[in-house]
């Protein structure tokens, strides 16, 4: 199979999701350029961390808005993986294929340092590989990270197990004091309502080496990889 | 006709600001007590348009489709024609 990895003017994680699927799992992967329209040769997608635009109108907004978003929109529509990271997360939710809105952390400051996080629902292409519960480090680095949504729009996610991904303290606990933006429900990722679109803050190709502190984050391709082939 | 419009973004009331609560406390520092703070933004359209009404549709698509996210903002227009 082989992984699209999608670039925009401003994307500057690409090259590192590039090298965690390349070099240390050995799949074909490609970075591809906004401006292609198709994605049709594609079984799975990453849209990386970055700046894209700038940030300019909104994190994730004007990249959300081009027409490699269609072709994206397309793979999430035919079911196939669709990974957004920090960045990515931010644009999955300004198009639309993902619900809710990130914001400005409550403490307007970047925060560059490790999470802790909680695996909530195994039950989908990037978490098959996680055990219900298991709790995993990986860092984030971000200043609109905050994860908001109206309360019946968050129990909806809650009752459907949208949220994957949640910001606990080493024991597994979500408490208040180790959400680092003020996210509701300490939320770190979601998916979409049938689970193959994923997006989160934390940066998983950031720990898929033991050489960068914690290779936790690696199941998480492997996991989107082993769904892929089926 | 040539238009322009004068696009304000709020957050939603309810909704944290914490670049408004920021500068309030800056202004504590200096020895203002605002009683709050709000950040907004404003974006100015120059656009022709067929007449005042078409132009204030033309700008509230522009606003549901991209200025704003209706999710976490609010917004209002003001127009005015320009020659």
């Amino acid at each position: 199979m082989t992984v699209a990895i999608i670039q925009f003017g401003g994307s500057n994680c690409d090259n590192d999701v590039l090298h965690v699927l390349q070099d240390v799992l050995g799949i074909d992967a490609e970075l591809v350029w906004y401006k292609e329209e198709k994605l049709d040769d594609y079984e799975a997608a990453v849209i990386p961390g970055g700046f894209s635009y700038g940030d300019y109108l909104r994190s994730g907004a004007i990249a959300s808005r081009t027409p490699i978003m269609d072709a994206v929109r397309k793979m999430a529509d035919n079911g196939k993986p669709v990974m957004g990271i920090c960045n990515g997360f931010q644009i999955l939710t300004e198009s639309g294929l993902l619900e809710g809105a990130l914001t400005t952390n409550s403490y307007p400051k970047f925060k560059c340092e490790w999470s802790y996080l909680r695996v909530e629902n195994t039950n989908t292409p990037f978490t098959s590989m996680y055990e219900k519960g298991q709790v995993i480090r990986i860092p984030i680095a971000h200043k609109d990270g905050k994860y908001y949504h109206d309360d019946p729009s968050l129990q909806q996610l809650e009752d459907n197990n949208q949220v994957v991904f949640r910001y606990v303290d080493e024991n597994g606990n979500p408490t208040e004091a180790v959400n680092p933006n003020g996210s509701r429900h300490n939320i770190a990722g979601i998916t979409n309502k049938t689970g193959n679109v994923l997006g989160m803050m934390p940066h998983p190709e950031r720990a898929s080496e033991t050489i960068m502190g914690a290779d936790d984050g690696l199941l998480m391709f492997k996991s989107m990889i082993e769904s892929g082939r089926k | 006709m040539l238009y322009e419009a004068e696009v304000t973004i709020n957050l939603k009331a309810g909704m944290l600001d914490p670049e408004g609560t920021t500068i309030k406390r800056a202004l504590g520092h200096l020895g203002y007590n605002a009683e709050s703070v709000k950040s907004t933004k404003r974006y100015v359209i120059e656009l022709k348009a067929e007449s005042e009404e078409n132009a204030r549709d033309l700008v509230d698509q522009m606003c549901q489709k991209l200025i704003a996210n209706p999710i976490i903002h609010d917004y209002s227009i003001d127009l005015r024609e320009i020659e």
